[in-house]
Order: structure tokens, then C-alpha cells, then sequence
């Protein structure tokens, strides 16, 4: 490549760009630079944002506590219904249902609600269930001792299984809150969505 | 190269190396090693030109195929594509790098600069963008075909793109850097580069307007940057930011996408705006209506355009609260839009009005991108939402703000500064035959769309239910011949340049005012090498 096209490359126009001004110019390309890419960052920084937010206002059901003692809790005598849900992702081939769709409960009083999973297909399948609560300001009292959604489950080949949910609401949830939905979504682990579906 | 100059004297810097109106010899010593403002910004005109050609191929494709009920020409899947295709190469490959023409163009001579403040950094702007284009469009000859899940890439089902995933996110990596330094490079000329008297407050208004556009990009395209890296890690290196198996959730895509797209449909507008308001002073042969009013409206839109996302997912199950937020924001927004409308036709009012073709355009502009402001309104109506969202309702009012909105700017911007640039008139007649066809046709195109999306009619698929079919046809018929007629824009402007008669004054305009107007037509290849003193009246706005 001859000199000239290099030169012009690495080093500035003089045209109308006289010392001060490449460092005005140089300051504000150092500013804007910091700018992008700290917006960058800030892209990423809305993940765990978004989390924390999350787990504020209840939403996505990532609020719900987990604990092992359940001594301090008071029984009420007030009650709420609250419905079981239970879904399949279509990557995976189970049946899973709650035993109970819905049930009358008492504040304040540990509680088991039963699961059961079965898996039809001709190998063994692992799995795991993501959970959510609404309305999401239930599950800032949700508190869970024990859950099937806390490890991975492997079903055998025709193998079917309780699955058991033990939890319990706290008194003090807020008043207007009269029904709670439960769910659970059981996804396949280690699953690849298929790719290239353009080509059937 | 070095400057001999004294520094305290900026007013004197002549250039020591090139001859005035000496444009570099060769053609690759002209076009990709230049430096120039006017060159870079003739370049990415070309660029968005052709873009503009691809996208709108597309388009017909996407017509053809809707023409009638059933699936008659492409794939359902290649169908998708060219969905996903269209909008990324109309946004990111016409629009986008049209604006950034103009600027390129217009900007230092707007504000009395010799060039811009980062030239070499300019054509590597526009350089990596052709690059940037055609890894993009080469998915569509690849294996696993290119991205069909819509241009806004919503997790899982983009995922299951399959390896050409890849050069979309890396594609879209490049036209975002290609943006931010051309922003920078922009922000910088204008705040660092402008001429003695050129106050903020004495910007023209496309300056103003640019100016803002940059900031706007600067922040969010580093934004979807990351948005489409998280995608990258999900679909090859197994990260679980959207995977909901994985303890990530998809709705978390949606946030950060829209945080940046829906400033990004004011990148798209706001340089319209600016162009608009530059137009209707000069047919109307009185200064804007409300400059300042018109200043802190487009700050007070880039503004509210951070805190409206979510209303592109009212119905993803947010909280009452948040959708009643986001309703009342975005309902904000159309305050000083309508200060802006409100002054544009105020400039018009009792104006000695003649009604050449970039008014023609910008008329035009004023009337149909208002109608795509109102159908944005009641998209805005949370409850209503629930209906129109993802029907063809609302793919009637994008198109109605970005086809005879954006793109109807960029054509009246065209015919504006053309004669301009080229130093050659075109031909008005045609230019208002083109004018007239476009705006017949794109109310053929996009009007009927209104009522299929009411009716229910989702958007992008490649079939549908028979009694959406006599809307669809019209709109084909009014897409072809929409399609059809930007042929002869293509003519208009090879015309002008390369065959016109008539030459161009320096002002072009009789009502025209601002300091590219002080120039001859075509401009000397380094213009303000000394730079202007700027008086009160070489601009249109009195402070």
C-alpha cells in the first residue's frame, strides 16, 4: 500500500482542527466512550436489577422463602384458597398434575400439597420445575420447607412419582389476598432446542 | 501534514495539504480512505439507498405471499425471514444510515464547521457497516436459514435460530458501534465545532434535533448490544438469562430490548422531525412557529421515551400498577408531539406557501405520521391493547409513522438538499408525480390494515383466515404500486445528478435561510475552511 493512503489514515486532518480543538474534541470523545460503554454495562446490570426488583414486589414468584423451622409460625384462623397448577414444557414428555387442584387452607399451619409426575416415554428423563405465585404479593408470605422443585428429578422409563410441596402462608398476609395460585412448570435438563427448523 | 498555525487563532487555520476544491485522485483514495464530510455522507446515502431497494424486495415478497389467502409463493419459515429481514435492514440499513448521511452532509455546514470533528473515525463509521450488511443478509443463504422470530429477537424462539444466529448478533454488534461513533462523532462537531455566533439557540432545528438523536443512541444501542450478547451466551455457550428452564426468564429479553427499542423509534423519527421543521419555514416563507418550544419538545420526547417500554408488552402480565404507568407515560408523549404538530402548522398559517416537491413531502409528512401518532394512542390504552396487540393494527400504525413519517422526512429531505449537494435541479415534475403516487398508495397500502388488525388478522404469518382476504389484496395492489413508484425516486435522483440542465443556486429556495444556503450549489469540497461569522440574520431564528 503506497505511504500517502497510511499517512492519511494515522494522522488527523489539520483542516480546521487546530490543537485546542482536537483537545475539546479528544475530551468529548473520552466522555461519550465512558458513556457507551457504561450503558454497556448497565445492559448487563439490568439482569440482576430485574432479580432484585423481582424479588421486592413478588413478581415471578422468586420472593418465596425457603426455611427449615417452622417453629415460630403462629396458626390463624383464617383461611385462603389456593389452586394448584401444573405444566409441562413441550420439550418434555411427562404427565404431572396436582393430586388437589384446590384446597381450603389455614394461614399460619405447615401444609403438604401433593404432585404427581409420570414419564411414559421408553428412557429416563431428568427434569426440573420452575414455580411461581400469584398474585405475586403472596409470595412475599409464601414460605416453602420442602419442595420436589428444589433438585433435579429423574423419572425411569414408565416410572411415575408423589411429588411432594411442603410450605406454609404466613398470618400476616394482607387481607384483600383471598386466593393463591400455586404453579409449577417442569422443563427437560440438558435439552438443546432443535435448531435449523427452517428445514423440514 | 503538520499545521503551522498559531493556535490562538482558529478563525486562520487554512489547510496546508490539499488545494480547496481538490478532491483526492483514484478512486479508492476518494471513496474508501476519505475523510470528507460531504463523501462519507454521499456514501451512506448510497448505502441507505440500496438498503432501502433490498428492504422494500422483501416487502413485495411479504405482499406477494398475503396477495391471497394460503400459502402460494415462499415457505412459512422463509416467510418469517423475510419478515425479520424487512424491518432489520429498513431500520438499522435505511433509516438509520440515511439520517447519518444527512448529518454527515448537513451538519458541519450547518453549524460553519470545515468538516467533522472526527473525520478519520467518520469513514471507519461508515465502513464497517457494508461489512456489518452483508454478514446479515448472507444468513439467508446459510443452512439454518437466517432469523425468523421477528426483528425484535424475543427469547426462546429466536433461539432455535440455528448457527447463523451468530452473524445476525454479530452484524448487529457492528451497525451498533458504526452508530455510536458516528453519534459521538456528530455530538462532538456540534457542541465542539460550531462557527463564532453560531449559539445553541441559533441551530437550526435539524441540528437540534440530531444533536439529541446522538445522545439517544449513544445510550441505548450499547443496550441492545448487550441484550443480543445475553442471546449469543444463551444459544452457544449455555448461559440462562432468558432460559426460564434455567432459572432465567424471556420476559427479561423483552425489558432490555424495548428499553432500547423504543427510544430507537425516536432515533428513526426525531431527525425527521428536524428536517420538517426545517422545510415548512422556507415554502411557507416565515421563520418556525415556536422555535424554542420546538427545542425543548424533542428533549422532553427523548425524555419520555426511557420510561415507556413497556407499553410494547402490556399484555406479558405485568402488575395493574405498572400497566397503568406505562399507559399514562406513553400518553405523555403526546404533549409536545403535539406542540411540535401544533407549530408546524402554525408556520403554515398565513405563509406565502408554494408547494414544491420537499413540501409536498413534508405537508404530507404532517398530516399521515399524525395519523400514526393517533392509532400510537390507542395502542397506548392498556385495556385496548389487549386487543390490537401483535394484530395488524398495529403493524398499520408503525408503518404509518416510519413509511409516510420517517421515510417521507428522508424523501422531502432529499428533494430539498439534492439540488444542494449535486448543484443540479430535479425534475419537479416528477418529483410530484412521485409525491402523489407514494401518497395515494401507501394510504392503499397501510390504511386497510387498520381494519384487519380490528378484525383480528395476527401479524407475521404467511396465511390467514379468508375473510381477511379482499383488505389484503387492496393493500397488495397499493404495496406493488407503492413499491413501484419509489423506482421513479431512484430515477429522480440519478437524473438530477448525472443529467439535469438546470443548475441549482446557491440558495436553491427563495424562502430558504441557514448557513448550507450561503454556499454554492454544489459546495466546495472543503467548505468553512474559514469559518463564518454567524450574524443574527444568516439565521432563521431570532433568539
Amino acid at each position: 500500500m503506497p505511504l500517502p493512503y497510511l499517512r492519511r489514515l494515522s494522522s488527523p486532518p489539520s483542516r480546521g482542527a487546530d490543537l485546542e480543538q482536537q483537545q475539546k474534541n479528544r475530551k468529548t470523545v473520552r466522555r461519550l466512550v465512558l458513556v457507551a460503554v457504561g450503558m454497556f454495562g448497565f445492559g448487563f446490570a439490568l439482569w440482576p436489577l430485574y432479580n432484585v426488583l423481582c424479588e421486592v414486589t413478588g413478581l415471578g414468584g422468586r420472593a418465596i422463602q425457603v426455611t427449615d423451622s417452622t417453629e415460630q409460625v403462629v396458626a390463624s384462623d383464617r383461611t385462603v384458597n389456593i389452586r394448584f397448577d401444573a405444566t409441562v414444557n413441550s420439550s418434555l414428555p411427562w404427565k404431572f398434575q396436582a393430586k388437589e387442584k384446590l384446597t381450603e387452607y389455614n394461614l399460619g399451619v405447615p401444609n403438604t400439597a401433593l404432585y404427581l409426575a409420570m414419564n411414559p416415554d421408553d428412557d429416563a428423563i431428568t427434569g426440573q420445575a420452575s414455580y411461581n405465585v400469584t398474585p405475586p404479593e403472596a409470595s412475599l408470605y409464601f414460605v416453602k420447607t420442602e419442595c420436589f422443585c428444589f433438585t433435579e428429578q429423574t423419572l425411569q422409563a414408565g416410572e411415575s412419582r408423589e411429588m411432594p410441596v411442603y410450605f406454609y402462608i404466613k398470618p400476616d398476609l394482607p387481607e384483600h389476598i383471598k386466593d393463591i395460585t400455586l404453579s409449577y412448570t417442569f422443563y427437560r435438563l440438558g435439552y438443546e432446542p432443535s435448531t435449523g427448523m427452517a428445514h423440514h | 501534514m503538520s499545521s503551522d498555525i498559531t493556535h490562538t487563532d482558529p478563525g486562520h487555520a487554512v489547510d496546508v495539504h490539499d488545494d480547496h476544491d481538490h478532491k483526492p485522485k483514484g478512486f479508492l483514495n476518494r471513496w474508501l480512505f476519505t475523510t470528507n464530510h460531504k463523501d462519507i455522507g454521499t456514501l451512506y446515502l448510497i448505502l441507505s439507498l440500496t438498503a432501502f431497494m433490498v428492504g422494500g424486495f422483501m416487502a413485495m415478497i411479504i405482499r406477494a405471499e398475503l396477495f391471497m389467502p394460503g400459502l402460494q409463493l415462499v415457505e412459512p419459515d422463509f416467510f418469517n425471514q423475510m419478515t425479520t429481514m424487512h424491518a432489520l435492514v429498513m431500520v438499522f440499513g435505511a433509516v438509520m444510515p440515511a439520517w447519518v448521511g444527512f448529518a454527515n452532509w448537513l451538519v458541519p455546514m450547518m453549524v460553519g464547521a470545515p468538516d467533522m470533528a472526527l473525520p478519520r473515525m467518520n469513514n471507519w463509521s461508515f465502513w464497517i457497516l457494508p461489512f456489518a450488511f452483508t454478514m446479515l443478509l448472507s444468513t439467508l443463504f446459510m443452512d439454518s436459514g437466517g432469523p425468523a422470530a421477528g426483528w425484535t429477537l424475543y427469547p426462546p424462539l429466536v433461539l432455535q435460530t440455528g448457527t447463523s444466529l451468530a452473524f445476525v448478533v454479530f452484524a448487529i454488534h457492528m451497525m451498533g458501534i458504526s452508530s455510536i461513533m458516528g453519534s459521538i462523532n456528530i455530538i462532538a462537531t456540534i457542541l465542539n465545532m460550531r462557527a463564532p455566533g453560531m449559539t445553541l439557540l441559533r441551530m437550526p432545528m435539524f441540528v437540534w434535533t440530531w444533536l439529541i438523536t446522538a445522545f439517544l443512541l449513544i445510550a441505548v444501542m450499547p443496550v441492545l448490544a448487550g441484550a443480543v450478547t445475553m442471546l449469543l451466551t444463551d444459544h452457544f455457550f449455555s448461559t440462562n438469562f432468558f432460559n426460564a428452564a434455567g432459572g432465567g426468564d424471556p420476559v427479561m429479553f423483552q425489558h432490555i430490548f424495548w428499553f432500547f427499542g423504543h427510544p430507537e423509534v425516536y432515533i428513526l423519527i426525531l431527525p425527521a422531525f428536524g428536517v420538517i421543521s426545517e422545510i415548512l419555514p422556507t415554502f411557507s416563507r416565515k421563520p418556525l412557529f415556536g422555535y424554542g418550544s420546538m427545542v425543548y419538545a424533542t428533549g422532553t420526547i427523548a425524555f419520555l421515551s426511557f420510561i415507556v417500554w413497556a407499553h410494547h408488552m402490556f399484555t406479558v402480565g405485568m402488575p395493574l400498577q405498572g400497566e397503568l404507568f406505562f399507559m399514562y407515560a406513553t400518553m405523555l408523549i403526546s404533549v409536545p408531539t403535539g406542540v411540535k404538530v401544533f407549530n408546524w402548522v402554525s408556520t403554515m398559517w398565513q405563509g406565502s406557501m408554494t408547494f414544491e416537491t420537499p413540501m409536498l413531502f413534508a405537508i404530507g409528512f404532517v398530516v399521515l405520521f399524525t395519523i400514526g401518532g393517533f392509532s400510537g394512542l390507542m395502542l397506548a390504552i392498556t385495556a385496548a391493547d389487549f386487543q390490537y396487540h401483535d394484530t395488524y393494527f398495529v403493524v398499520a400504525h408503525f408503518h404509518y409513522v416510519l413509511v409516510p413519517g420517517a421515510i417521507f422526512a428522508l424523501m422531502a429531505a432529499t428533494y430539498y438538499w439534492l439540488p444542494k449537494f449535486s448543484g443540479n435541479m430535479y425534475s419537479e415534475r416528477w418529483g410530484k408525480i412521485h409525491f402523489w403516487l407514494s401518497t395515494i398508495f401507501v394510504n392503499v397500502l397501510f390504511f386497510p390494515q387498520h381494519y384487519l388488525g380490528l378484525a383480528g388478522m395476527p401479524r407475521r404469518i404467511p396465511d390467514y383466515s379468508p375473510q381477511f382476504a379482499d383488505f389484503n389484496m387492496i393493500s397488495s395492489i397499493g404495496g406493488f404500486a407503492f413499491g413501484a413508484t419509489q423506482l421513479i425516486f431512484v430515477g429522480v435522483i440519478l437524473h438530477c445528478i448525472f443529467r439535469s440542465k438546470v443548475k441549482a443556486t446557491g440558495q436553491v429556495w427563495e424562502g430558504a435561510r441557514g448557513l448550507e444556503w450561503t454556499l454554492s450549489s454544489p459546495p466546495p469540497y472543503h467548505s468553512f475552511t474559514t469559518p463564518p461569522e454567524v450574524t443574527h440574520n444568516m439565521v432563521r431564528h431570532a433568539e
